[in-house]
């Protein structure tokens, strides 16, 4: 019974950080000014063009999570085979560069997108001059912010992996393939949800990335999000935004969860 | 020997420190003196946007404490003094904005008996000033300027003279656009021949149309970065404010400003103190003092945007006064004007530049 105290302080953080904001984004959604209306609520939800860019930004986050679980499998494979000592090693290398302040990463992708790429491939024009080559650059900084957070918790899923099975397997006569696709493969699932949970949620709520590596001309929903904020004094279409956001959110997480067979991700609900 | 060594330490270290104190003096043109104030001030400012030098010698002559905040845009500065617990007394926002603070009674009148450097203030900004604060009730001129256009000459060789040339396709993934709704938006208005203070849906909705139809020839929406790429070369042309232009071509003689023959804005940052300011003595000694013509001179020198400030042009060099881009012409100034606050009708011009904003 007395374990039940300790759960106090996150129950305090809980309502703080996580209920209290919550009230305030719904308030100010459907509050102008202190009077109760529907009005910009409804003017943002019929708004195409906002839509449209929520699409986009879903299928940014569908690249990342994608690109980042191709090249994050075969690594956190690789570092599960290896010793101990070699891939804590390795992995440091992975995780090391992450102490660093993102903004000030995404700022140094940005100069290498402007200055060092074009230079070294004598392009006429920086990367991020048409729509598709920032396009690329925003997706390529943003799988270098989230790779990490893809390998993590399939190492963790892969180096757990009871190496018997495995003998087992090839006892029975599997080769090395089928091995990996019916034996390696499907034991790391909660390991790939998280990793995916774990990556499209950043991914799709992100917006110093696109804003500093598209010139502040290149919008997802997270700038379409800040951009409302500080244009508008009222908060109305900032709120109905973030509420739009959530529920996708939420509606996702749900998704991966049903997936999730054994409920033991790092999943957020 | 160990206690030696320490010791030698701590002196070396108390020396370090001391040399840190900063000693910054200035001599003031009317041998001004200034009283210890005491107590803070906290200044809401643009980015690097005063000599930093000064604000030492400000709290060295007053003993007050100067907290120096940082903001991008107006709009984000009219959020924060808006905030119940806006702790700050003085604050450097455009035209538009004081017109609008003054109409939504935010500011303190200014007390002149305490401000006698207002006497250096150039009485040809009047024209400007008075259509947003008349007879400069609320709010001093700090520094002022015209938008046009910042290029690089090895990359465009016709002649510039026209917005138009910001739509050229030759010029595609070369052009910035200032992250701005009231300049971006007012200068389309410009080119498309209404007026930039126009409360007409349909020509904002043109110039909407205009913008979006230059997504893709556009580098980007930028502020003070749009500078740096400018000088690097790494764009063509530029929508910028005569100050940032101005200091871009000092460090690279390849660019060339000009303000467009269909006229742009004149723009001014005035110094104002907010009802809300909790040391009123030290906002306006402060005042006082950025006004000294030595300090406004000093001031001017560092930022590179153009003083309003007359005792202080009488002590700049010809590169600043003969300079068409810091010290424009009349024949320029006539065809500009400055930016009105447009009340409700703002909610247009928002609603117009989140789609523009969002047109990728």
């Amino acid at each position: 019974m007395k374990r039940k105290y300790f759960a106090y302080p996150y129950i305090v953080w809980m309502i703080l950080f996580i209920v209290v904001p919550m009230i305030f984004i719904f308030y100010y959604a459907f509050n102008v000014n202190g009077t109760w209306t529907f009005r910009k609520c409804w003017e943002t939800l019929t708004d195409v063009q906002k839509w449209r860019v929520l699409l986009v930004s879903v299928e940014i986050a569908l690249g990342t999570t994608a690109i980042c679980l191709l090249l994050g499998y075969p690594i956190a494979y690789i570092l599960s085979n290896m010793k101990k000592s070699v891939a804590g090693f390795i992995s440091a290398l992975f995780f090391v560069p992450m102490w660093m302040n993102f903004v000030l990463r995404t700022y140094a992708w940005s100069a290498i997108i402007e200055y060092a790429i074009p230079d070294l491939f004598n392009m006429t024009r920086s990367m991020t001059a048409t729509s598709t080559g920032r396009t690329i650059a925003v997706l390529l900084v943003l799988v270098y912010d989230f790779l990490p957070f893809m390998v993590l918790p399939l190492y963790n899923t892969l180096s757990k992996l009871d190496k018997s099975l495995l003998e087992a397997s090839r006892d029975l006569g599997a080769n090395g393939k089928t091995t990996f696709f019916r034996v390696v493969l499907p034991l790391s699932i909660p390991g790939i949800v998280s990793g995916i949970t774990m990556v499209f949620v950043p991914a799709i709520t992100a917006f110093t990335v696109p804003a500093l590596i598209g010139n502040g001309n290149y919008s997802l929903y997270g700038n379409v999000i800040d951009d409302a904020f500080k244009i508008n004094p009222e908060y109305s279409i900032g709120s109905t935004l973030s509420i739009i956001l959530l529920v996708f959110v939420l509606i996702s997480t749900l998704i991966m969860n049903h997936f999730d067979t054994d409920k033991e991700g790092g999943s957020i609900l | 020997m160990k206690k030696i060594l320490c010791a030698v330490l701590i002196a070396v270290m108390l020396l370090t420190f001391a040399a840190c104190k900063s000693t910054a003096t200035i001599e003031f043109a009317d041998g001004d003196q200034y009283s210890e104030i005491g107590g803070e001030l906290n200044v809401l400012n643009w980015g690097e946007y005063i000599d930093p030098e000064l604000i030492e010698i400000f709290e060295n002559e007053t003993g007050v404490k100067v907290n120096y905040v940082e903001m991008t845009s107006n709009e984000e500065m009219l959020i924060k003094l808006r905030s119940s617990d806006s702790p700050y007394d003085l604050c450097f926002p455009s035209d538009y904005i004081i017109e609008q603070m003054i109409r939504e009674d935010m500011l303190l009148p200014l007390d002149y008996s305490k401000i006698p450097n207002a006497k250096n203030i150039d009485p040809k900004m009047n024209e400007f000033t008075n259509v947003f604060d008349p007879g400069a009730k609320y709010s001093l001129p700090y520094m002022w300027g015209t938008v046009g256009i910042l290029y690089n000459t090895t990359m465009v060789e016709e002649p510039v003279d026209s917005w138009g040339i910001l739509w050229d396709e030759k010029y595609a993934g070369n052009i910035w656009m200032y992250d701005s709704v009231r300049d971006t938006i007012g200068i389309t208005l410009k080119y498309l021949g209404y007026d930039l203070n126009t409360r007409n849906e349909a020509e904002v909705a043109a110039a909407r149309d205009k913008l979006i139809e230059q997504a893709p020839l556009r580098k980007g929406f930028g502020t003070d970065n749009m500078r740096t790429s400018m000088i690097n070369g790494k764009a063509a042309l530029a929508l910028i404010y005569s100050g940032d232009a101005f200091a871009a071509i000092d460090e690279n003689e390849d660019l060339a400003y000009i303000v467009p023959k269909e006229g742009s804005n004149v723009w001014y940052d005035n110094v104002v103190i907010p009802k809300t300011a909790k040391n009123v003595e030290a906002a306006l000694a402060f005042i006082n003092f950025l006004n000294d013509g030595n300090v406004a001179a000093k001031n001017t020198e560092y930022i590179c945007y153009s003083t309003p400030n007359k005792a202080a042009m009488d002590r700049l060099g010809e590169e600043f006064t003969e300079d068409e881009t810091y010290n424009p012409s009349e024949e320029v100034l006539a065809r500009c004007e400055v930016f009105h606050d447009l009340g409700e009708f703002v909610e247009v011009f928002n609603a117009a530049w989140s789609k523009i904003k969002s047109s990728n």
